[in-house]
């Protein structure tokens, strides 16, 4: 503490020190045949929910497993909660602060709901009571039910609840609704929105913009081991300096250019038959459409507007749909 | 109602439970070896001993002879063709082939069959006591069937140590391997749970089925062949513990690395199938060639199944066995070290 730096500096970088729950910097990870991740930055705030999105193959999964220190990084370097892996025991002391659900976990399947959250519960000095932790997730009913009777969305909850049982600070989430129903992901929205209520720290990834646009705060969006984009979903939005999509399609082909330059179109994108066309001022634009598509003597099949997206960013940032993957 | 309990008790809880509830496991591990005692026992109970087959030529002098050897109790005797003599000969429905020339007989046999061997000494002493020749001594016999040196009593120990093989690398190599495919070690490594709890646990539950699986097999034929230990319970279980303790730990090893079922299958038979063969379960191990002998006695399952008998057929003290226990000893803490040393949680 005798050093001769200035009094403000180190305060300051001590208070963002504080706010911060993780930080990486140029993050590699490379596999034989392939660049998972390839010079990754990220800083996430303590008390808010991050959204790692992109399509599947991103390196989203790798990302947040060199994270959770479950996988080493070829280059770069990891702070959690102010904590770095260093593979002592003091990793141990990080991993009770932090809740993890992996997306390709199997529950066993000949044990119960509560038998395994007693399990989890017991690897931590503290937390939760399995009761409370049953309860948040709304598995009250399932409690005696053997894992392999649970519905997709029960056993996701069940995963979750196995992440909760410590109370963690940070809260790992790796695609928590990929492949339910609408109605079980709601039910696991309600959780982490009510985690993160409570103070909590979210990280999570997924394929589903709807998903990212509801619960995060902020978004990165992933591409090839890269992040292409960061910022709050509206500033996302925003950054197309357009807020409405028009999709459509026409019985015959239409000239490209033509569609560009109409007024108040900043972006088209075609994929098979529909044309997306990102506008600004969807009034200007809309009857602009309309007579180009006549001018051009076609005729419209299908035509529907919507607010713009982040799905409609990633395409404009990549050319591709975030399930085309 | 739910009080957070001590990790290691909480995952041998888990390994129980999802042992109990997987009914296949429990017919290999429990109803099986019963069965197989059973059968075995059955199959090779002491019943009075076999009359030697013998097949006589029919040829002049036959039917003296078939009328000589029909006095002796020991003995069948069958008038046959020549051909359907060697032909029964071949297919060992008779020991031995007799064929009477003028004034002397000629035996047909394979050496190498030790009932054969047998069935000639037999015949030949009837023959030539039929014939005149007198004993130069006077002998006496005591007939005796001591418990402890039957076949089912060479076997249950055999049995035993089988099955604590087997259970040992099956029950771990396959559910470590399975929770290894299923991600779920890789979620535990996630947590602050000690790895060594995670592996002890294995042992800890091997424990608990141990003392069901040898009680049992030694239950069963104590009612049905009257099958008893001679030797101290506590030896007993001494033995069989730390031979739940060293398959365990093979199990371990076997199944550090391996991410599929059928990975981890290959290396069990690999280090079962010499087992099988070679421990001394079925038959004595001594029968195999002298060169053999320092491999197969260095062989785990054949220091369990040595150790097993001396103390349930022989009574034998601990202290008398210190090879098959220091050879256990030795199986047990590397496997175990080298299984914790090179396991892969991902």
């Amino acid at each position: 503490m005798s050093t001769q730096t200035s009094l403000d500096a180190p305060s300051a970088t001590a208070r963002t020190a504080q706010r911060i729950a993780v930080r990486c910097e140029g993050l590699v990870k490379r596999f034989t045949d392939v660049t998972a991740v390839d010079g990754l930055d990220l800083e996430v705030f303590k008390g808010e929910c991050f959204g790692l999105l992109g399509p599947n193959g991103a390196g989203k999964t790798t990302t947040v497993e060199i994270l959770e220190g479950l996988t080493a990084p070829d280059e770069g370097s990891v702070e959690l909660l102010g904590q770095r892996w260093n593979g002592g025991g003091d990793d141990r002391a990080l991993r009770e602060r932090i809740g993890v659900q992996l997306q390709e976990t199997q529950l066993a399947e000949k044990v119960t709901v509560m038998e395994t959250v007693r399990l989890f519960r017991s690897f931590y000095k503290r937390g939760h009571s399995v009761d409370e932790v049953i309860r948040r997730v709304a598995l009250e009913e399932k409690r005696n039910s053997r894992v392999g009777k649970l519905s997709g969305g029960q056993k996701q909850r069940l995963a979750v609840a196995c992440a909760l049982v410590s109370d963690p600070e940070l809260l790992f989430l790796d695609e928590p609704t990929t492949g339910l129903d609408p109605q079980a992901r709601l039910s696991l929205w309600d959780i982490v929105e009510k985690f993160r209520t409570r103070g909590g720290t979210i990280l999570l990834t997924t394929h589903y913009m709807e998903e990212a646009a509801r619960l995060c705060d902020r978004v990165a969006i992933m591409d090839h081991g890269k992040v292409i984009a960061l910022g709050t979903p509206a500033e996302l939005i925003e950054s197309l300096g357009a807020d409405q999509v028009i999709e459509f399609s026409v019985a015959s082909a239409l000239a490209d250019d033509a569609l560009k330059t109409l007024p108040a179109v900043k972006h088209l994108h075609k994929r098979g038959e529909i044309y997306a066309l990102t506008v600004s001022e969807i009034g200007v634009a809309l009857p602009a459409l309309l007579a180009e598509i006549e001018r051009q003597q076609s005729e419209v099949v299908t035509l529907t507007t919507h607010q713009a997206t982040l799905e409609d960013v990633f395409v404009s940032l990549t050319g591709r749909m975030l399930r085309d993957g | 109602m739910a009080k957070e309990r001590h990790p290691l008790f909480e995952l041998t809880a888990m390994r129980v439970r999802e042992f109990l509830r997987e009914k296949e496991a429990v017919f290999w591990v429990f109803i099986f070896p019963v069965l197989m005692t059973f059968a075995l026992g059955i199959a090779f109970r002491n019943t009075a001993p076999d009359k030697t087959p013998v097949a006589i030529e029919a040829t002049t002098g036959a039917s003296e002879t078939a009328q000589l050897l029909s006095r002796s109790s020991e003995i069948t005797a069958t008038v046959m063709s020549p051909n359907e003599a060697a032909q029964a000969l071949r297919s060992g429905k008779v020991s031995i082939v007799v064929r009477p020339q003028n004034d002397s007989y000629d035996y047909r046999f394979d050496p190498t069959r030790p009932e054969s061997r047998a069935a000639r000494l037999i015949l030949d002493d009837v023959l030539q006591r039929g014939r005149g020749r007198t004993d130069v001594v006077k002998t006496g016999e005591e007939k005796i069937t001591e418990p402890g040196a039957r076949y089912v009593d060479f076997l249950v120990p055999g049995l035993i140590g089988m099955n604590l093989m087997g259970s040992g690398l099956w029950g771990l190599g396959f559910t470590v391997v399975i929770a290894r495919s299923r991600k779920i070690l890789k979620r535990f490594a996630a947590t602050p749970m000690r790895r060594s709890h995670y592996l002890f646990s294995f042992m800890l539950s091997r424990l608990v089925f141990l003392v069901l699986e040898v009680a049992a097999v030694v239950v069963f034929a104590w009612l049905v062949f009257n099958f008893t230990v001679r030797g101290s319970w506590l030896s007993l279980i001494l033995i069989t513990v730390l031979g739940g303790f060293t398959f365990s730990g093979l199990g371990l090893l076997v199944a550090a690395r391996p991410t599929t079922i059928e990975g981890v299958s290959g290396l069990m038979n690999f280090i079962m199938l010499p087992m099988w063969l070679l421990s001394g379960t079925f038959f004595s191990s001594e029968r195999f060639p002298q060169v053999l002998q320092p491999f197969i006695k260095a062989l785990p399952l054949t220091a369990l199944n040595t150790a097993l008998r001396s103390v349930m057929n022989e009574g034998a003290a601990l202290s008398s066995l210190w090879i098959p226990i220091a050879i256990l000893l030795a199986w047990c803490v590397i496997s175990f070290f080298v299984a914790l040393k090179i396991f892969k949680w991902q």
